[in-house]
């Protein structure tokens, strides 16, 4: 129950920290990715922000034995690079700066209810539908024990 | 999330888990993609501002961008909350290496796109 709160809680504030600061208008992440014409630097400082207390908090869970409401923390630990996370992030950046929106302010605007996002979440979702399709395929065609890590973090 | 919950706020992944759900590991998920909804509803009556998108592409690229970004984010293992944010304050060097690959794609892809519309007017 605890957790259903405070993941329903940190969602809102999720949402309103997006809308404050412009994430969810593409016409600002277009602008911040847009090097070569008329750069607006505003989201740079959101992102600094962002991690300024990120790292706060980060720190200070390291020093907890274990979170407030759950028995243990789980944190990505893999530091391997690989084709994957450099390709997927590859298709993830040029998508993001094609239609101007990342995961998290696409689905703070749903709530906007405007057809472009709607169109651009359920396209997401198919994507996702679509990685884990091929993930697939790719597994049965290496017979080989896998060592795929496919669902590790995010 | 991390405090209390001990976990990665990672938006990309959470709504993965939702779409594909497992048995106890998803109720957390749905809340909190709940609440983000449920926080856009707030903006709406309190700043709607937040959503004056400025900049709305057609359709069709629109439905590209966004299997792009959901295969991408996938791939990748996280997105911009995943990684930008809760990986590159953690110093982990994977999220570095994809923060930095967003960034730079993206920046290609407007600079490609602002140039194509230059040249089409």
């Amino acid at each position: 129950m605890k957790l259903k709160v405070t993941s329903f809680l940190s969602g809102i504030v999720f949402a309103l920290g997006l809308g404050i600061s412009g994430m969810t208008r593409p016409i600002k992440i277009i602008g911040f990715l847009d090097f070569f014409g008329h750069w607006d630097p505003s989201l740079a400082f959101v992102m600094i922000g962002a991690f300024s207390v990120y790292f706060v908090a980060y720190r200070m869970s390291r020093r907890m034995p274990a979170p407030l409401f759950i028995e243990n923390f789980s944190i990505p630990s893999r530091s391997d690079l690989d084709l994957r996370l450099i390709g997927g992030a590859a298709i993830f950046g040029a998508g993001w700066g094609l239609g101007g929106f990342c995961p998290g302010p696409a689905l703070v605007s749903i709530a906007s209810g405007a057809l472009p996002v709607l169109i651009f979440v359920v396209a997401m979702a198919l994507g996702m539908y679509l990685h884990a399709w091929t993930a697939k395929l790719g597994q049965a065609r290496s017979a080989a024990p896998s060592t795929l890590n496919i669902a590790a973090d995010s | 999330m991390l405090l209390f919950e001990g976990r990665i706020a990672g938006i990309s992944g959470m709504l993965y888990g939702v779409l594909r759900p497992t048995r106890g590991d998803t109720a957390w998920k749905a809340w909190f993609i709940g609440g983000l909804v449920a926080g856009g509803l707030l903006l709406r009556i309190v700043m709607p501002g937040a959503f004056s998108f400025g900049v709305v592409r057609s359709p069709a690229v629109l439905a590209s961008a966004g299997v792009m970004v959901g295969f991408g984010a996938r791939l990748a293992n996280g997105c911009t909350s995943g990684h930008a944010v809760c990986g590159v304050s953690r110093l982990s060097r994977r999220s570095l290496v994809a923060t930095a690959t967003f960034i730079a794609c993206g920046a290609l892809v407007v600079g490609i796109a602002s140039y194509i519309a230059k040249v089409a007017q």
